[in-house]
């Protein structure tokens, strides 16, 4: 499986949006209502699955499925 | 009297200024609830396994000692980060370490406040917000702060840690504001007089004139103290989170 087709699984799970209906440019706050607390769970979500420590003041960059792919991709093992 | 809560059996409490006093109680009664009691110590390895030793003799299920000053942030969060990813999630937390100087206001120093504030409320909260990623982890999860009822009431002499123990309150509230939605609860207790060494030291006359302050007529126990803590801690105080409950006898109604 594609990395973003990982992240964006992680997301359906989390949010309960069919992955069909989540894109890469999906925005976790105006598109998936998610609030920081949300999205600090579901960043933590991603470093459990990809091993990949996300810093706190890296997630208020982390807008869309592909931003999170991205830092994904550039800071994996 | 103590209840049992099954509950509390195996939970993995962390609990700081457990040496001493109302923190040694705590730490008591948790082990004799069979939970895994932590708690940290700042060096003196004799005492940290003499306190283990008397802990697990209380019937705990485990026991660790981290070695960690609070104000110590680096060492603190490497001690706490190493200790949960070889025995799993802390999801009980008693914020019991603090210190005091008495001292009329006209007195205080600058490092004073530094210090009363670094150790009641800052290193309270570096320790508990470093631990909230660990709680979104854990499942019923109770923090409990010791404030004071000095931090309702505020006292002569004790300005600095009357400011400590009411920042402590504001933090308890909004702490359990922002994390109920995960079920994440924090509480404060706010002992009033209570029997410890300090106030065996105390002359009669001052001993008798404190016990006529309060409607109870005498100092509570640091078992009074432990037994709300428990309660708290456990889950038959599921649906109570952003409280302050004074254990005063009466002393500030």
């Amino acid at each position: 499986m594609e990395m973003q087709e990982k992240v964006i699984k992680i997301v359906s799970d989390a949010t309960k949006v069919e992955a069909g209906n989540i894109k890469g440019e999906t925005n976790f706050v105006d598109d998936l209502n998610l609030d920081s607390l949300d999205m600090v769970e579901m960043m933590m979500k991603m470093e459990e699955e990809f091993g990949v420590e996300i810093p706190e003041d890296k997630t208020e960059e982390l807008k869309t499925i592909n931003d999170v792919t991205n830092f994904l991709k550039s800071n994996a093992n | 009297m103590t209840p049992i809560y099954s509950d509390l059996e195996n939970k993995i409490v962390l609990v700081t200024g457990a040496s001493r006093g109302i923190g040694n109680s705590i730490a008591k009664a948790l082990a004799a609830q069979k939970a895994h009691v932590v708690f940290n110590y700042r060096g003196d390895e004799t005492k940290a396994a003499a306190l283990k030793e008397e802990l697990e003799a209380c019937g705990a299920s485990k026991v660790s000692a981290l070695n960690f000053d609070i104000t110590d942030y680096d060492k603190m969060k490497e001690s706490i980060d190493a200790f949960i990813k070889e025995n799993g999630n802390i999801s009980g937390l008693v914020n019991n370490a603090g210190i005091s100087k008495d001292q009329l206001v006209m007195r205080v120093k600058s490092e004073d406040i530094d210090s009363i504030l670094g150790v009641n409320l800052k290193a309270t909260m570096m320790l508990t917000n470093h631990l909230s990623r660990n709680f979104l982890r854990a499942k019923d999860v109770s923090v409990v702060n010791m404030s004071s009822i000095v931090g309702l009431m505020g006292n002569v002499s004790q300005s600095v840690y009357a400011a400590s123990k009411a920042g402590l309150i504001g933090y308890t509230k909004s702490f359990a504001k922002e994390l109920a939605s995960r079920n994440i609860r924090c509480n404060a207790v706010c002992p009033g007089f209570i029997a410890t060494q300090m106030t065996d030291e105390l002359s009669d006359k001052a001993r008798e004139e404190y016990q006529k302050s309060i409607p109870m007529g005498d100092f509570g126990s640091s078992e009074d103290v432990s037994n709300l803590t428990l309660f708290l801690l456990s889950q038959a105080s599921r649906y109570i989170t952003g409280e302050v409950i004074k254990v005063d006898g009466g002393l500030y109604i």
